[in-house]
């Protein structure tokens, strides 16, 4: 009888740790890899954010869509570390954004890659430069971008000066820059609001194919709604 | 961020080649100025040592000095010879040598003088021997190497001490010996003895009625210009042109000047004194030129700022993006500070080479400069703290753009510019 009972409970306890780590491994995978909980912001007294949620999974796309001022810019900057909310949670592949600035950067460094509408690329460099700087700030290895560039159709550019460069290479040549540091978050912002259809298209095209490439998870803000053709989830947001 | 720094300096190459070459002419004011005038003090302290006073005809000391101590100037007059054996006899005076100046060969000054001469700058032979006999000579390393004189070549003095007076070519003078380098006034000298100074002008020596005999007269025997030389009645009395004197004692100083300009028609100059008093002359000019050279490296720092404040407003997307993409602060600060830098270290390192290049150009053009010592393989520790302060002005012109930089609100930047 002591025997039996002694073998039932083992069985049980065998049971629930095995039940555990099944779920413990299933919340796992379904870390967003990036969560925005509740998220107020402010700026110069005017409330930008009021309590935003947002959780992208891995390899998701999401759109935020939205006129000027609707704080689309803002929802990148805060899930990039670059802007402190006034409260709520930001999370970065499970990891809670950190408050001091050193360790957001080096957060952002490991994981975010950011493409800005008109920031694109550091004026003095060649595009080529540009990516072996990128790479080595976030201390990867600073060569091997000729299949990057070819792929992004900006082999025969690699040594053009950002000034020599049209709308649709430059957008082209900041995604790659963003792409050299392979990260687990893309964030665009206005990939694609200065170009023309055709250009627009390819824009989104290679963003989304280049995220799907390197495994990122990609997050977009604009308020060019071609771009709803290319991404279905769309997170539509009204000017404060 | 070495590389990024040099990459928006080529950006903006113009800007920075501007503003390196006003730094590099400040530096290079500064170090001629001070190359130059260590060099002549180096030079003039090399070049009267061993000698306390100069005695010579009545005159300005300062050319007097020029004269027989440094060899660049005109004399002031001759005395007659027996001066030297009145000063000989003096208990003040350890060491007195005669000069007998007024030729050349090919610019380089011949000096009848005394074995003795060559113990004053420690000069010694490289070949050869010294002169015995009247008619021979030696000749000091750099005369020799720029009149192209060597061992058995005989030549004829020129009269005065440029290059354009008549040939005295009644007695040639034969090279007996050429000295090593002294890095004193004897390299450019040709030394020969009095005797042999009054023969090349017809001046019977008072010794020659005695049966001295010349060098001529020993290689052409019965030669008729040595006869007439020796054999002249009515030749003018033998004068030298100064005499280089040693004090026995310190009490010498006190004494024998003051003794000699009082009681001779002669006149006594300190060396030291003189030196000075010049140097002071050319000090006060140096320290107006050394003041308008900073003025020149201050006005390059004020530039340099204008320029990176400038930048860092104009750059500050691209700052921005620099931390975006993961660089620090310090980085990003860094990297305008890196920019003075480079632009203070080359011009720096130009102005050096500039005013090395500009002395050699000085030395070729004005045989002058050459003549005191000034030329350009001589350098200075006070070259490197020239440069020095120069990468201080670049970092201290770098700083306040670098602050703002540093300073610049990321998220702000970022608002303004996406």
């Amino acid at each position: 009888m002591l025997w039996r009972m002694r073998q039932f409970f083992t069985v049980a306890i065998w049971r629930f740790f095995l039940a555990s780590s099944e779920t413990l491994s299933h919340r796992r995978d379904m870390i967003p890899v990036l969560s925005m909980e509740n998220v107020r912001f402010a700026r110069q007294g005017r409330q930008i954010l009021g309590g935003f949620d947002l959780a992208v999974q891995q390899g998701g796309h999401s759109l935020l869509l939205g006129p000027s001022g609707s704080g689309k810019t803002t929802i990148l900057n805060l899930a990039a570390g670059l802007l402190t909310p006034e409260s709520g949670a930001i999370a970065i592949a499970g990891t809670p954004m950190p408050a001091s600035a050193k360790a957001r950067d080096a957060l952002r460094r490991a994981h975010i890659g950011i493409i800005f509408q008109t920031l694109r690329l550091v004026s003095a460099l060649t595009l080529v430069e540009n990516l072996e700087l990128a790479a080595r700030l976030s201390g990867k290895p600073a060569d091997g971008f000729a299949d990057l560039l070819n792929t992004l159709g900006l082999g025969h550019r690699a040594d053009a000066r950002p000034r020599e460069l049209s709308q649709g290479e430059a957008q082209r040549a900041a995604i790659a820059r963003a792409l050299v540091s392979k990260p687990k978050l893309l964030l665009a912002d206005e990939p694609t609001s200065a170009l023309d259809d055709a250009n627009a298209h390819a824009v989104a095209q290679l963003l989304l194919q280049s995220a799907q490439t390197h495994g990122s998870t990609l997050v977009v803000a604009t308020h060019d709604a071609r771009l709803k053709r290319h991404i279905g989830h769309v997170i539509a947001l009204k000017a404060a | 961020m070495l590389r990024l720094a040099i990459a928006y300096l080529k950006d903006r190459w113009l800007v920075t080649a501007f503003n390196i070459a006003l730094i590099a002419l400040g530096v290079a004011s500064l170090a001629v100025l001070l190359l130059v005038s260590t060099q002549l003090e180096k030079r003039f302290e090399r070049d009267s040592q061993g000698i306390d006073l100069v005695v010579g005809a009545k005159g300005s000391p300062l050319q007097l000095i020029l004269s027989s101590v440094y060899h660049v100037d005109i004399p002031t007059g001759n005395i007659a010879s027996d001066s030297l054996d009145l000063l000989r006899r003096d208990p003040f005076v350890a060491r007195a040598i005669p000069l007998a100046l007024g030729d050349n060969f090919r610019g380089a000054r011949i000096v009848g003088t005394e074995p003795e001469f060559l113990a004053i700058h420690g000069a010694t032979l490289s070949e050869g021997s010294i002169f015995t006999t009247v008619g021979t000579a030696v000749v000091g390393a750099t005369a020799a190497r720029e009149t192209g004189l060597t061992i058995g070549q005989s030549f004829a003095g020129t009269h005065g001490l440029g290059g354009d007076g008549h040939a005295h070519d009644r007695v040639p003078f034969r090279v007996t010996g050429i000295l090593k380098p002294t890095g004193t006034v004897t390299d450019r000298l040709i030394l020969t003895s009095i005797d042999s100074v009054w023969a090349m002008h017809g001046i019977a020596s008072p010794d020659a009625a005695a049966g001295a005999t010349t060098e001529g007269d020993q290689d052409h025997a019965g030669h008729a210009h040595g006869e007439e030389v020796l054999d002249r009645r009515d030749a003018p009395s033998p004068d030298i042109t100064a005499v280089l004197v040693t004090y026995r004692n310190a009490m010498a100083a006190v004494r024998l000047p003051s003794a000699i300009n009082r009681q001779t028609a002669l006149q006594a100059a300190s060396p030291a004194a003189e030196t000075a008093r010049l140097l002071s002359l050319f000090g006060a000019a140096l320290d107006g030129a050394r003041l308008f050279s900073w003025l020149v490296a201050l006005t390059g720092a004020l530039s340099v700022f204008v320029v990176l404040l400038s930048a860092a407003s104009a750059r500050e997307g691209d700052m921005a993006l620099l931390r975006v993409m993961g660089a620090t602060r310090g980085q990003v600060s860094g990297t305008v500070l890196l920019e003075g830098l480079v632009i203070a270290a080359v011009g720096a390192l130009l102005g050096l080479a500039a005013a090395h290049g500009l002395l050699a150009v000085g030395a070729s053009l004005f045989p002058t400069l050459a003549a005191v010592g000034v030329g350009p393989r001589l350098f200075h520790p006070g070259e490197l703290a020239i440069a020095a302060a120069v990468l201080g002005l670049g970092v201290v012109a770098a700083l306040i753009p670098a602050a703002r930089v540093y300073r610049t609100d990321l998220a702000e930047t970022l608002g303004r510019a996406t």
